[in-house]
């Protein structure tokens, strides 16, 4: 298996590790602190906000040491893979494939006050859609590198 | 997709010009290995631009490197 295949199998494991933990211990301030509909929207918006640099950061240092692991192991040195013409077809590939499921869970999340449910339903739905469409985009240029485009 | 009609003879081309890899013809065109290596399965085809380089960098024309099948589709 080459790094360029390695590498969304590693960003798949980092997302679900960093929006798992990240998820646990929100949830658990959430209980402890939130008491009104007004603190909740409040607590939820920050909580999406601070999760996209903890996201990026915890990304960028997760894959700096899988690069550093990766060319100790195997002295391979990765190639500037997704920008070439092929890479960069992959990269938009996965990417629509992405938001297409982020925005089916936005929908859902809104659809979900419609039908009168808390707003810890709606955040919680599109934190769920803000990770999935990360693997989704992961998963697919997996897939795309190994079936072709 | 792995169905592409496109096929080439860029392994063949390889071994005859010294047993070049993959690396320096990725190297000679612009592109990674990955890509090269995506080409000669058939699972990419490649820009005009780059058939152009690839075909360049062996010294023959396009049509040699690359050739087209059309699929029957049934009409």
């Amino acid at each position: 298996m080459s790094i360029q295949e390695k590498r969304p199998i590693v960003s798949i494991i980092s997302s679900l590790l960093i929006f798992g933990i990240y998820y646990a211990i929100a949830f658990n301030i959430y209980q402890e602190r939130v008491s009104t509909i007004a603190e909740e929207l409040e607590f939820w918006g920050a909580i999406v906000l601070i999760l996209v640099p903890v996201l990026m950061v915890s990304k960028i240092v997760l894959y700096v040491l899988f690069s550093i692991f990766n060319t100790i192991i195997t002295g391979e040195k990765e190639e500037n893979f997704l920008k070439d013409e092929f890479g960069r077809l992959i990269e938009s590939k996965a990417t629509k494939n992405a938001y297409c499921v982020f925005m089916i869970g936005f929908l859902l999340s809104m659809g979900s006050l419609v039908m009168g449910m808390s707003p810890l339903v709606m955040f919680s739905i599109i934190m769920l859609s803000l990770m999935v469409s990360g693997m989704v985009q992961d998963f697919s240029e997996f897939y795309y590198l190994r079936k072709g485009v | 997709m792995s169905g592409s009609s496109v096929s080439n003879n860029i392994r063949k081309l390889r071994f005859h010009h010294n047993e070049m890899t993959q690396k320096d013809l990725a190297d000679k065109v612009g592109v990674t290995r990955q890509t090269i290596v995506a080409i000669e399965k058939g699972k990419y085809s490649p820009s005009l631009e780059l058939a152009f380089r690839i075909a360049h960098t062996f010294d023959k024309p396009l049509e040699e490197v690359f050739s087209y099948q059309p699929q029957n589709n049934g009409k």
